[in-house]
């Protein structure tokens, strides 16, 4: 059973590990078509000549570091709150975030905008998508967060408390440096949820807000082109690059 | 002239949910005194211990120290410390880390010297710079104490701190504790629910049961003069024969006095201890014996006690 | 406590404005009357609501139940051993299971689009079968149910591994001992022993699978074509092209609606996310 378990294991891996690897190599591909004919860098060239991924690339960028950033800050002090002393309705508004069907949070996200635009004089651009983001990452940075605070001993706190910290600073002096690693992780969940987002950002994004995920989705309607498989790859890389970085900070 | 009432507890109550913790407890501790809160757990010690320091609010009732009343004022306006059980020591910080922590909201002058002098008390000078995963149970212990006493509280509360060492140690470390006390005169209120802690370190001893106070009074006074049955099967073994206790250790066996035969003996190293039934009435007694004696199931036995030793509740 | 409330506050508000506001818009929208241009008009109405029973609805929703249902029991089949070989795999469990979430950290998007790139008539698998001339016309592989369950499984493996394995490496594998002990064959003691302990794991790695697959856009619209209209292509489309808010919105909290009720269904005392 043990050496079926093993052989087993090793086509689940494949299986979820291949099609990425095939697409990057066919990213270096000499051809258009999905046959092996040479090395070429031609697709990545055709990348960074693309202005429009390039552009899109960029917002991508702003939205996930500005929305990660407010979505760990807040969210970290919510976990926080949260574990003090529960709120029922917080944490039913959080769950539900978490089981909406994103196509929904879109769609109702959306809705709203359209109602409060009928009264101020804005429109859908990079603010909406943000606003969206924060909404979306939070409740991840609650749960990631909020785990670590379920095995902190309340003691440490009782300790900082007794020996005159007040209690901003226990939560400051001995709560968030216990915390710092979940937070990192929190952050990082955050970062992947926003950077890799396309169905409620294309729903709530304006004209001049086109996230990378909106035009590789675009890109892969239209069929064959592989200069996809290069900004996949790119993607991928950088993400994995992201991980292993955050991992390396984690473990120092 | 009585010692100096420091700490006071007027009428303290506190109620859970479900159950009365601590009731109607009015208690007067001297200042430096070692004074101990001795009882089973789930008596409600720990829990006045935390209404001292501030982490639970009395249902009624009050607190003074020091003349000024602090059951409302929170935890860290109040100058007493508290060793925790778990000694609750920052993770990420060091040892000096640790016992620098309070000092910073003390605003006391002269840190660095107090700090040094407080590790040397307690003789970690030379693991000031490690982190407390890094420690034995018996450091911590001592990190804990320092980190509390380097701020000069008026009451140093301690939370069962030595139910977490080895038994070994734990008997060394009642000698330490009683004689860092002595040196550095600051008033320690003990928790414990081990009697032999509490009678080997403290000045006086209350001892409590379910949520009620049993009895005050210094560890002789409680263990031969104990005032309810309570306390005195809780301090220790005890015979009780026509409503009159007596010690096992108070009993003899002798050629005359009460017929007993003999049902049990364990040998324990330093002595012998004998179990009996008396012949006349249905009582059974416990002695103890030189580890030599030779008694065996079914002899039948005599035994007598000094009327002194006779304890009356 | 006033900081507790002081912390709270910026979560509190932003979940009114992100979750509740929009969800009491849907709810309004959903009793209201489709606009002539688009939007919402008066009267108020709850035809948005009968008009999910229609068959042509009714049918996208069990189709989108049994491709979700499918997606699930297959993550369950192909996740169940790989979670017992993570288990047991000693000191390289964080290894293994660190391949396992890898893929989790990579973009959605782009793994559905691998599977593009794979399945195509163009695509690698078809160019592979054809030059090695095992068939002469492409296979449709791309744009059919098989895909889109395909991709959901590939997208939502790692969601049912990872509670199957927090649940079989917090089993006391002394009561597979016992198992064996008692004369109980490899086989019988996962079916008897390993399975049920495993229940807690089973039901939330199900849940964490069904309830997302259920309500997919992206997998359908990427890998399914047009040919397959889930609830979530729905909703997109009545919000998009149709500009039927009225219905997108009764539709969405339908879609809304089975989700709870599953979760709190799967529910168990104890078993809490937050």
């Amino acid at each position: 059973m043990k050496r079926g378990l093993t052989v087993y294991a090793v086509f689940a891996y494949a299986f979820l590990h291949v099609p990425l690897l095939i697409l990057a190599v066919f990213s270096f591909n000499s051809s258009r078509f999905a046959v092996w004919q040479g090395f070429s860098l031609q697709w990545y060239r055709a990348v960074a000549d693309d202005a429009n991924l390039i552009e899109s690339s960029m917002n991508s960028l702003i939205i996930a570091i500005v929305a990660t950033g407010v979505a760990t800050i807040i969210g970290t002090l919510a976990a926080y709150g949260l574990w003090k002393k529960g709120s029922a309705w917080l944490s039913g508004s959080l769950y539900l975030s978490l089981v909406t069907p994103e196509i929904v949070t879109g769609a109702s996200l959306l809705a709203l905008f359209q109602w409060i635009f009928r009264f101020a004089h804005l429109r859908l651009g990079m603010h909406t998508v943000i606003l969206a983001h924060v909404g979306f990452s939070l409740a991840y940075v609650v749960v990631v967060v909020l785990a670590r605070l379920r095995s902190y001993d309340r003691t440490l706190e009782e300790a900082a408390l007794d020996l005159g910290a007040t209690e901003f600073g226990a939560f400051w002096r001995v709560t968030l440096p216990y915390l710092v690693p979940a937070i990192a992780a929190a952050a990082m969940l955050a970062f992947t949820v926003s950077i890799d987002d396309y169905v409620i950002t294309s729903l709530v994004a304006g004209v001049d807000s086109q996230t990378l995920p909106m035009v590789i989705y675009a890109m892969a309607r239209r069929g064959v082109n592989p200069a996809l498989n290069a900004v996949s790859t790119l993607v991928v890389f950088g993400l994995g690059m992201l991980i292993i970085l955050s991992e390396r900070l984690r473990r120092t | 002239m009585p010692p100096e009432t420091l700490l006071s507890l007027c009428r303290l109550s506190k109620d859970f949910a479900t159950q009365r913790a601590v009731s109607d407890v009015s208690l007067e501790i001297p200042r430096g005194a070692f004074f101990s809160l001795l009882g089973p757990s789930g008596c409600g010690k720990t829990t006045i211990l935390r209404m001292i320091a501030g982490f639970e609010t009395p249902t009624t009732g009050e607190v003074w120290l020091n003349g000024q009343r602090i059951d409302l004022l929170p935890p860290y306006q109040r100058n007493v410390n508290t060793v925790f059980q778990s000694y609750a020591l920052f993770p990420h910080l060091t040892v000096q880390g640790n016992i620098e922590f309070g000092l910073r909201h003390k605003k006391v002058s002269d840190d660095i010297n107090r700090v040094r002098e407080v590790l040397k008390q307690v003789r970690l000078e030379a693991k000031a710079s490690r982190k407390p995963s890094e420690l034995s149970g018996g450091e911590r212990q001592r990190v804990a104490l320092a980190r509390a006493i380097v701020l000069q509280p008026d009451v140093l509360l301690l939370d069962e701190p030595l139910s977490a060492l080895d038994p070994q140690l734990r008997k060394q470390v009642r000698g330490e504790l009683r004689d860092l006390q002595r040196r550095v005169g600051v008033t320690f209120l003990f928790v414990t629910h081990d009697q032999e802690e509490a009678l080997s370190m403290s000045d006086q001893i209350a001892v409590m049961n379910a949520g009620a106070l049993e009895q005050v009074g210094s560890p002789r006074d409680i263990y031969c003069r104990p005032r309810t049955r309570f306390v005195a099967d809780f301090l220790g073994a005890m015979n009780w024969i026509d409503g009159i206790g007596v010690r096992p250790e108070a009993v003899n066996i002798t050629s005359q006095g009460r017929k007993a035969i003999v049902t049990g003996v364990t040998y324990l190293g330093s002595f012998c201890h004998i179990a009996m039934k008396l012949v006349e009435g249905e009582e059974t007694i416990a002695a103890q014996a030189p580890p030599g004696s030779t008694f065996e199931n079914g002899q039948t036995v005599c035994v007598t006690w000094d009327p002194e030793d006779e304890i009356r509740v | 406590m006033k900081l507790r409330n002081l912390f709270l506050a910026p979560t509190a508000l932003l979940m009114a404005v992100t979750m509740l506001a929009p969800l009491a818009i849907i709810v309004v929208y959903s009793l209201l009357t489709r606009g002539a241009y688009g939007g919402v008009e008066l009267p108020w109405t709850i035809e948005n609501y009968s008009r999910l029973y229609d068959p042509v609805y009714a049918i996208i929703f069990l189709r989108s139940f049994w491709i979700a249902a499918v997606a699930t029991a297959l993550c369950l089949v192909l996740g169940f051993p790989l979670a017992m070989f993570i288990a047991r795999s000693g000191s390289r469990k964080n290894l293994y299971l660190s391949l396992v979430i890898l893929p989790f950290w990579t973009s959605f998007l782009i793994r559905t689009y691998a599977w593009m790139f794979l399945l195509r008539d163009t695509g690698i698998v078809n160019s592979a079968l054809l030059a090695l001339r095992i068939i002469r016309e492409p296979l449709p592989l791309l744009y059919n149910d098989g895909a889109v369950i395909l991709g959901l499984v590939y997208g939502f493996l790692p969601f049912m591994v990872l509670p199957l394995y927090a649940t079989i490496e917090r089993l006391d594998p002394s009561l597979l001992e016992a198992a064996a002990d008692l004369g109980a064959r490899p086989w019988r003691a996962l079916v008897g022993v390993t399975l049920p302990l495993c229940a807690p794991g089973i039901r939330a790695g199900a849940i964490l699978v069904f309830v997302p697959c259920l309500g997919t856009y992206l997998t359908s619209d990427l890998l399914g074509g047009s040919k397959t209209v889930l609830i979530g292509n729905l909703v997109q489309n009545q919000f998009t092209a149709s500009r039927d808010w009225p219905f997108g919105a009764a539709l969405s909290l339908a879609l809304m609606a089975i989700a709870m009720v599953l979760l709190f269904a799967a529910r168990r005392k104890g078993e809490e996310l937050l």
